[in-house]
């Protein structure tokens, strides 16, 4: 049904073309396959600071990548320049590179029984039709709802409006050529509350496919001020082992983290603390984290991945056990295994809410924090400690202490730290309060035991 | 220098018929009244890798951008919009595009060139030619084999080489029109070691604005890949990190990515033009022990992080950052510079012309101080010696950062012991520097690895110091305190 409304706004036809003419010209240089992905996109971002316009940001871009491959000898190369001749020299240096590549057996494109044979509307497209004029107007309201809703905000960096639309096209030389128009729109808000030392900034923001889904600008403003005040006067906290409750908008990275230990490339590699754990409870019994790459006008959701071939509906985790890998067909072929579809990510992961020893009951955030009872409640995660080989798990935390199952204040500069196999085992409860602004989809997690270091 | 201007303007320019004229007359449209400044940012890119697993060269890339990003200022308002064609059409139609912030049309006066020049901080070349094809799948194996050649133990290794051309051209409303070529490499190893079943990774690497013939000048590569493995075999039998407040010794060079986060993103131009950063309004004041000193320099021969011209074509320089402790400056591009009332300290830097202007590092580090390393370590009873990093964050309104180590060592009595694993540091940006109580004579750059990270734009930058003693930092391991403190 959306197809019908961009055919105006992309020059479709005209990079279907250069897609064609990238495969021929590989065939031409005596590829044995080939594959190309080319994308257009353009968008308008507009930022209001302190009721003034801060940025006014036109975007718009382009780029074709081509893989060739000589039997099983495989290279890429990539330009934003769309002449004919760029299309040429591009080809050129994937087959100089390719030329010199190993012969690796496992290279190639997926296997043409597994390509989307059709290309499902899944409403991801939505232009939002916003000019420079309204968009500025909204990122003004946007941030002045902030310092409306609290006194104690000081200062702001900003409420921002902005809109993409893009185009993306994928095809090889099975015969496949498939693509697809997608639409992003965000508002968000970031502001500062107190003064001086005690300054805290957070922010909130909103981003769907569809202008309708976004949440209204006014509630991103209040809820951004809402959050950079609760943080003010934060304390430290001694080093204990505690609960620790990931509030939903970090409990997504947790998502990530298992995602990245079951991904083909991590486990070829034996680089996964989850290394041949398929079939192996990694979770208690109540959880469930299903793949639903379909599901319409969703962050998350493609018919295709990228390698043409078709996604489809899976558990990742039933019952608590690992049902499968997260796999391109290298890496699945490196496993000896066959490409889940995934090359270019999850689409649509989702953890469904529950809780050890039943899930029949209320699980909503404030239940979650009745039944941690005393523990800590993280809302925003610093660093990258976080190894996947050994699952060692240490990064910077802000959040609030929790006792008798009530937020008693706010806490900084403490690091949170475990293992994330034992993380996962220790999960408690994942609340229905769904955070659905990305590909990762989850409620908040609860989780048993954590060392927490502070003074 | 002029030949480098002349050779961006053939490779950036002429192809689409685009000269000085052309340059003055676009700059013309955008600026009227209401604008004080505008400039155009041309820029042609061709990156190229090879990565090396398993023993076989898996895969290259190679990849071509061009484009010119327009920008108008007025006030402290920004337009911008850029296009991939570099022709005139295309630029005029971008250009309209960008100065839609202003009211009224176009007709303004632009100053008569100022040629910026005559610095080479790096030769202008094109780095990718340095070594033939052939010669740099030979490194990639020579590595592999050196790596595995260390320790039966090395199951995996992975070597990655890449190398970024950068040519760009920058006019401006002032008169600014300047030039820049860019060579950057970069090579790195990493391995995975297995003992027993326990499987750790090690990881070094290094590079530079210089051609690829530099990983071969005294075995450096080699040494990588020797690096590399040392270190996944220290982390094989390292025991877990110590949670809790401990002093805290930082060794030489990469572990000057704690002055990155803990003060050098809080001392960036915007932050502190819109006081949202913990030092906002505190220059003249004490942030750090007398101890310390510390430079962000842009002028470093082939380093990493330097540049010739930053990307609004100011030459770059030596911005004394702290000196004796006390905040002396911030880092400035051109648009928060002339709303702080100062000027440009050549720190206006852009991923690429798709992204506007920022406010960025170049290589930050801390001058050295007077204790030998051997006497900081055997001054700590008991604590942590951190000597290898991965990557850190920063809160700049609370000042709070992170950073995790990748290679770390208990200190008992004064001596190095046994090495610990997934110790992350945590601290205050403005406080940390105040408990500074000893600093090493070993001032070191780092290796030239480091990329940092802003408003979701990467640019290549450099960081250093010499062995440091922190009085209380907090380690957030999942081990012991370990007795003492």
């Amino acid at each position: 049904m959306s197809r019908r409304n961009y055919t105006g706004q992309f020059d479709v036809a005209g990079l279907e073309t250069l897609a064609g003419d990238a495969l021929e010209e590989a065939g031409r240089r005596g590829a044995s396959a080939a594959e190309v992905a080319g994308n257009l996109g353009e968008g308008l971002s507009v930022t209001v600071r302190r009721g003034e316009v801060e940025t006014i940001e036109h975007n718009r871009d382009r780029g074709l990548g081509v893989t060739v491959y000589f039997g099983r000898r495989k290279g890429s190369a990539s330009t934003t320049e769309f002449s004919r001749e760029a299309v040429q020299r591009t080809v050129q240096a994937a087959c100089d590179i390719a030329r010199l590549a190993a012969e690796d057996p496992c290279q190639g494109l997926a296997p043409a029984r597994l390509m989307a044979r059709d290309t499902p509307d899944l409403d991801l497209f939505h232009p939002w039709g916003v000019d420079v004029e309204r968009a500025v107007s909204l990122a003004r309201e946007c941030e002045q709802a902030a310092f409306d809703a609290e006194p104690r905000i000081s200062n702001s960096e900003g409420g921002t409006v902005s809109s993409h639309a893009g185009f993306h096209l994928y095809g090889n030389s099975h015969g496949f050529l498939g693509g697809y128009p997608t639409t992003r729109h965000t508002v968000s808000c970031s502001v500062i509350a107190g003064e001086g030392e005690g300054m805290q900034r957070d922010y909130w923001y909103s981003t769907a496919r569809h202008p309708d889904a976004l949440e209204p600008v006014v509630e991103v403003g209040r809820r951004a001020a809402r959050r950079a005040v609760r943080r003010l006067g934060g304390r430290r906290l001694s080093t204990c082992r505690v609960p620790v409750l990931f509030s939903a908008e970090v409990a997504s990275s947790l998502l990530s983290h298992l995602v990245g230990a079951v991904r083909g490339g991590t486990l070829y590699r034996k680089a996964s603390f989850l290394l041949d754990h398929l079939g192996r409870r990694i979770f208690p019994d109540f959880v469930r984290i299903h793949e639903q790459p379909h599901l319409e006008g969703t962050l998350g959701s493609a018919p295709f991945d990228n390698e043409g071939v078709a996604t489809r509906p899976r558990d990742l985790v039933r019952d608590g056990v690992l049902q499968g890998y997260v796999l391109d067909s290298y890496s699945a072929c490196k496993l000896g295994m066959e490409t889940t579809g995934n090359a270019g990510g999850v689409h649509n992961l989702t953890i469904a809410p529950g809780a050890q020893g039943g899930g029949g009951g209320e699980l909503s955030f404030g239940e979650m924090l009745k039944r941690m009872d005393r523990g800590l409640l993280v809302t925003e995660l610093m660093g990258q400690g976080v190894r996947l080989i050994t699952g060692d798990y240490s990064r910077g935390a802000v959040g609030f202490w929790v006792e008798g199952g009530e937020i008693r204040y706010p806490v900084e500069e403490i690091t949170i730290a475990g293992n994330l196999r034992e993380m996962f085992a220790g999960l408690v409860m994942v609340g229905s309060d769904l955070d659905l602004r990305g590909t990762l989809r989850t409620g908040s997690w609860l989780i048993e035991q954590m060392t927490v270091a502070g003074e | 220098m002029s030949d480098v201007l002349q050779s961006a303007r053939d490779t950036l320019l002429a192809p689409g018929g685009i000269g000085e004229r052309e340059l003055q007359e676009t700059l013309g449209r955008i600026m009227n009244r209401d604008l004080d400044s505008a400039d155009l940012y041309f820029q042609a890119s061709r990156y190229e890798s090879w990565m090396l697993e398993e023993g076989m060269v898996k895969e290259g890339s190679s990849n071509f951008e061009r484009g010119v990003g327009v920008r108008a200022i007025s006030g402290s308002k920004t337009g911008f919009a850029y296009s991939d064609e570099i022709l005139l059409p295309a630029l005029l139609q971008t250009a309209n595009t960008a100065r839609a912030i202003a009211r009224s049309g176009g007709s303004g006066r632009i100053q008569a060139w100022r040629r910026e020049g005559g610095r080479r901080l790096y030769a202008p070349m094109d780095p990718v030619g340095t070594l033939s094809a052939e010669e740099k799948v030979e490194l990639l194996h020579r590595l592999d084999a050196e790596a595995r050649r260390q320790d039966p133990r090395v199951t995996q290794v992975v070597v990655s080489l890449a190398a970024q051309h950068e040519v760009i051209l920058v006019a401006a409303s002032d008169g600014t029109l300047a030039a820049d070529e860019r060579p950057l490499v970069r090579l790195n190893v990493s391995v995975i070691a297995e003992q027993n079943g326990r499987r750790e990774q090690g990881s070094a690497g290094g590079g530079g604005r210089v051609g690829y013939d530099y990983f071969l000048e005294q075995e450096r590569g080699l040494g990588y890949a020797r690096e590399a493995v040392r270190q996944a075999l220290v982390n094989l039998w390292a025991e877990e990190a110590p949670a809790g407040t401990m002093p805290v010794v930082l060794g030489p060079g990469w572990p000057g990515v704690l002055l990155h986060e803990a003060v050098g993103h809080g001392l960036e131009g915007d932050f502190n033009r819109k006081g949202s950063s913990a030092f906002a309004g505190r220059i003249g004041e004490r942030v750090a022990s007398p101890l310390c000193s510390v430079v962000d320099d842009g002028t470093l021969e082939r380093r990493r992080g330097s540049l010739n011209i930053d990307d609004e074509g100011t030459p770059t320089q030596r911005t004394v950052l702290i000196e004796n402790g006390i905040l002396k400056g911030y880092m400035q591009d051109r648009l928060n510079a002339r709303l702080m009332g100062t000027t440009s300290t050549g720190n206006g830097r852009r991923e690429s012309y798709a992204h506007l202007p920022l406010p960025r590092m170049t290589n930050t580090y801390m001058l050295p101080g007077e204790h030998h390393p051997q006497e900081i370590i055997a001054s700590v009873e008991s604590g942590l010696y951190a000597v290898n990093f991965g990557g850190g964050q920063v809160d700049i309104t609370s000042g709070k950062f992170v950073f995790s180590a990748s290679e770390a060592y208990l200190i008992e009595g004064g001596k190095v012991g046994r090495p610990v694993k997934g110790a992350t540091l945590i601290g205050n940006g403005p406080d940390v520097l105040t408990r500074v109580s000893m600093v090493g004579s070993d001032l070191r750059l780092d290796d030239g690895v480091g990329t940092c990270g802003k408003e979701g734009q990467s640019v290549p930058v450099g960081v250093g110091q010499p062995t440091l003693r922190i009085d209380g930092l907090t380690v957030g391991g999942t081990g012991v305190v370990p007795s003492g403190g």
